[in-house]
């Protein structure tokens, strides 16, 4: 089963962070964990120079190139204006991070940047702390998606925002990708169940032992979880049913 | 002056000798007319910090608990640069590995200092470029900024850190500009280490395509800072205590901080660096801070007495600090260190390097050769492409350029 993102389709749900790469991480990205999107911040883009990182991106994967780095609107715009030059590719992840500690995204000036770009002609997913009324925003000025995160970028601490996640997911006609923060396949699982339309991962696989096997675990997690949603999960239930039913004097 | 007896005699020349022994100097406290002066109360909350950090009343049990958090406070870090800390210093660097890597992954920046001038109006006893010492001064034209630029724009660096010397006269600001203009045609990212200057001149800087300003404090002591700068502009110490912070009100990207670790009690320095870039970031918070950790070496044969000397262990000790109080900051190790402690450090804490690096003025093409004079001697000589496979051999990713100037 292929999802889309605006008029791009896809067949994986792994997509590949950019904040740490190297070779071998992107290796098994594409071959272990599958994936079809690679994000790239265009900061790290050097046109023909040494270390850059396109040199690593086989072809066939669509890059997704971000605006990390911008602090404000305007300059997520003039990035991606620069990101649509280098990489021939209308697709866009904004990025603006007002805070150079916990590198949180900035939701009012992320909408502003969705509304110019999508008028531009870009398909926009922006990046953001997963607030409903600004999810219906950025739906509102022509996101193509969107993208909460987890955890503070990095931190490999998992779904910290679910409950607002979930809340998304429930309300918002877009595809919900959820990013930042994922530390574990069973992390990535969980949000799949939940109803995510696909996970973005760095960290946790950059920064494992055996960056191969990571790659696949995460492969296997993220299908495991879409299916399982896909199933329908079984009833949870945390207490037993009531053997004389509320509701039995109906039938009476 | 019984602090002053780690500081090598051999460095301060007779005229220092003379300028020390004068009753009157003048008041490195005062600003001079032109300079501008912020409403800010950040120096004095920073030198109350260092003057009440007690390093000695840190037990081991403090570094165990700032080991424990995952944020450090403030606290943490001073329990981190006490001495009672140096017996964790393998548990410490574990940390602060993991931090770096949480962060920065495994990339490693590279850049490399351009030297355009080394004319100086300072005094400062422990400086090569200093006023009084009689070296080759030199100032590159722009056509000659220009060939050294390309020649460096070679070796596939995209970030360079242009350096004048700290003289106004000479390298003026527009000159400094020009300078800025020329590196955007062959570099993405431009950081200037020049004298400290207003607000405004750190505007029309940034316009010209600079985005990262590094400015030693040398040593947040101010009484001992006097002793050391005798003259000229860097004397006043609170106007250069402000340089970061008229550098963001200028629109710069990122700061850089230093002291200067064994000009005085390295420990009170360090904290006040770490206090200094912790102030300025919370009012600051979309700032891209910076460390860098230049020690004097300390002097052979010399151990005992100097229990202050910034040894490798104490140098550890200070930059795995800094990464865990402030593990999104860059840090950058000099060439004054060797190769075999440069590439441990990028391996334990470090993230940003050096290489191909010459401190004398117009080295890197043949047609400017050997201008002027050098400031320091560098020990690790390594080209761009030794530091370049090193990293590769160490399982790091070498990074040209981490920013966008936009």
């Amino acid at each position: 089963m292929t999802w889309k993102l605006g008029k791009h389709e896809f067949k994986s749900r792994f997509i590949l962070g950019s904040g740490k790469y190297s070779l071998n991480l992107i290796k098994a990205a594409v071959e272990n964990a599958q994936a079809d999107i690679i994000t790239l911040a265009l900061r790290r883009v050097n046109d023909g120079g040494m270390a850059n990182i396109l040199d690593y991106i086989p072809e066939h994967i669509t890059l997704l190139p971000n605006t990390s780095g911008a602090r404000n609107a305007d300059e997520a715009v003039r990035i991606a204006r620069l990101s649509r030059e280098l990489c021939h590719s209308d697709l866009v992840k904004i990025e603006i991070m007002r805070d150079s500690k916990y590198l949180l995204p900035d939701n009012q000036e992320t909408i502003k940047a969705t509304e110019i770009l999508a008028k531009e002609g870009f398909t926009v997913l922006p990046y953001m702390y997963p607030d409903l009324n600004v999810a219906r925003d950025l739906t509102n000025v022509g996101a193509a998606a969107i993208m909460p995160l987890g955890a503070p970028i990095g931190t490999n601490k998992g779904l910290c925002t679910k409950e607002f996640i979930q809340i998304l997911i429930d309300e918002i006609e877009l595809p919900i990708i959820v990013d930042a923060g994922i530390g574990r396949p069973s992390q990535a699982c969980e949000a799949m169940e939940m109803g995510a339309a696909a996970i973005m991962a760095n960290t946790a696989i950059a920064t494992a032992g055996d960056i191969p096997a990571m790659a696949e675990a995460f492969r296997l997690a993220i299908e495991a979880g879409h299916l399982a949603c896909k199933a329908k999960l079984g009833r949870i239930q945390d207490k037993g049913s009531a053997s004389s039913p509320l509701t039995g004097y109906l039938r009476d | 002056m019984s602090k002053d007896e780690h500081l090598n005699e051999s460095i301060i020349s007779q005229e220092a000798k003379a300028f020390l022994a004068k009753e009157n100097r003048s008041n490195h406290m005062e600003y001079m007319p032109d300079m501008e002066v912020l409403d800010s109360d950040l120096l004095d909350r920073v030198v109350a910090d260092m003057e009440s950090y007690d390093y000695d009343s840190y037990t081991a049990q403090d570094v165990r608990r700032a080991l424990q958090h995952s944020r450090k406070t403030p606290e943490d870090f001073r329990a981190l640069l006490s001495p009672a800390a140096l017996p964790f210093l393998e548990e410490i660097a574990q940390q602060a590995k993991v931090e770096k890597e949480k962060h920065f992954g495994n990339s490693i920046c590279l850049f490399t200092p351009i030297y355009i001038a080394n004319y100086c109006e300072n005094f400062c006893i422990y400086c090569g470029f200093n006023r009084y010492n009689h070296i080759r001064r030199a100032q590159l034209t722009y056509e000659e900024i220009d060939k050294e630029m390309a020649a460096i724009a070679q070796s596939g660096l995209q970030e360079i850190l242009i350096l004048t010397g700290e003289s106004r006269q000479k390298s003026t600001v527009e000159y400094i500009g020009e300078a800025c203009k020329i590196a955007r045609k062959y570099f993405r990212i431009i950081g200037l280490e020049v004298y400290p200057m207003n607000s405004e001149d750190y505007a029309y800087l940034h316009q010209c395509g600079a985005d990262y300003v590094t400015v030693f404090q040398e040593t947040y002591h101010a009484d001992k800072y006097e002793t050391l700068h005798l003259a000229g502009h860097k004397r006043i110490f609170p106007y250069r205590f402000y340089a970061q912070e008229r550098a963001l009100k200028g629109g710069m990207r990122g700061v850089g901080f230093a002291a200067l670790l064994g000009l005085d009690d390295f420990r009170k320095d360090a904290l006040a660096t770490g206090m200094h870039a912790y102030y300025l970031q919370k009012k600051y918070p979309q700032a891209e801070i910076a460390f860098s950790c230049p020690r004097l070496r300390p002097i052979i044969n010399n151990d005992k007495i100097n229990p202050m000397d910034v040894h490798e262990a104490q140098l550890l000790q200070v930059v795995c600090a800094y990464r865990l109080f402030m593990p999104f900051a860059s840090i950058t190790v000099s060439t004054r260190e060797c190769a075999r402690v440069r590439d441990n450090l990028v391996k334990i804490a470090a993230t940003k390097i050096s290489a191909g690096v010459s401190t004398a003025i117009g080295e890197h093409c043949t047609e400017a050769k050997d201008k002027g004079d050098a400031q320091f001697e560098i020990s690790d000589t390594r080209t761009v492409d030794d530091v370049y496979q090193s990293l590769l051999n160490h399982d790091l990713q070498p990074v040209m350029a981490e920013y966008i100037y936009v």
